[in-house]
């Protein structure tokens, strides 16, 4: 029964947010942290999102002279995290302990209000796969009570 | 005349598990609401109980071999179609999250409509089989 497949792509769903919502938290945690050069600093993170589709689950369908479609697709997947490359902020603080010969320290290219706007979308798709998955719960609930009346 | 509990059941069997299929397909556009370049789709549901009502009249072809065109109702893809976008956001998504929440909690009440069908259906046969 396919209705146990909303169950992994809402999985997959909540999977891939809550991991959207982790590198939000550790981007925000690591906004003021300040280092002496410019390759130790902390970089703002972002996932990177991918469909999943079903031709990647049942490798043996592939290749099939008119089941070309991918079908309806198997949720979403995390391919990776990167870093940001946008320009790291340079300050003049030389009372900084780490600050450099210079008097300059190194502050992360983290933009914070970026990242609260990230928070509240992710955690917002959360629910939604959160919702979806209740729905399919109780569709599913309702089949097993089929005929018992 | 021979009891075919297929046919006692009607269109309801089917419209039931094409509601379940674009649960899936809706579903899986919530999912990917955040991934860059995918394309929201949706079923066909009418070409899906076109294809059923075709197989229940007889006229549905037999697969025997692997290979061959998957005609079944439920089977094939080829009502899976693409969303033409209202809004198309810059990274290549055409999911709208409110839409596609809309229809599937619509999806789920019709859902609901056919499940009501399919039950009235089986207590009708029981009372049938009971004799009351």
């Amino acid at each position: 029964m396919s209705l146990g497949n909303i169950f992994d792509i809402a999985g997959s769903g909540m999977t891939a947010q809550s991991l959207r919502l982790n590198t939000t938290a550790s981007n925000i945690a690591n906004a003021e942290t300040a280092s002496s050069s410019t390759d130790q600093t902390y970089r703002a993170r972002k996932p990177v999102f991918a469909a999943i589709q079903q031709s990647m689950l049942n490798p043996s369908q592939q290749g099939m002279a008119f089941g070309n479609d991918d079908g309806p697709g198997a949720g979403v997947r995390v391919e990776g995290i990167v870093e940001s490359n946008a320009e790291l902020q340079m300050r003049y603080e030389p009372d900084h302990p780490a600050a450099n010969e210079d008097g300059y320290v190194f502050y992360p290219n983290v933009n914070v209000v970026e990242e609260m706007a990230d928070m509240m979308s992710s955690s917002r798709s959360f629910q939604m796969n959160v919702d979806i998955m209740n729905s399919a719960k109780s569709m599913m609930q309702r089949i097993l009570t089929l005929g018992q009346q | 005349m021979a009891i075919s509990l297929d046919k006692a059941l009607g269109i309801h069997q089917h419209a039931l598990e094409g509601r379940v299929k674009r649960a899936e397909v809706l579903a899986n556009n919530l999912a990917n609401a955040d991934t860059p370049g995918y394309k929201a789709r949706d079923v066909d549901f009418q070409a899906m109980m076109q294809k059923a009502q075709d197989s229940m009249s007889g006229f549905g072809m037999t697969r025997t071999h692997e290979s061959h065109m998957d005609t079944s109702p439920m089977g094939a893809d080829s009502e899976l179609l693409y969303r033409v976008p209202h809004q198309p956001s810059v990274d290549g998504n055409t999911v709208d999250a409110q839409q596609e929440q809309t229809r599937f909690m619509r999806n789920a009440m019709d859902y609901q409509a056919s499940f009501q069908f399919l039950d009235g259906k089986v207590s009708g046969i029981k009372k049938a089989l009971s004799g009351q």
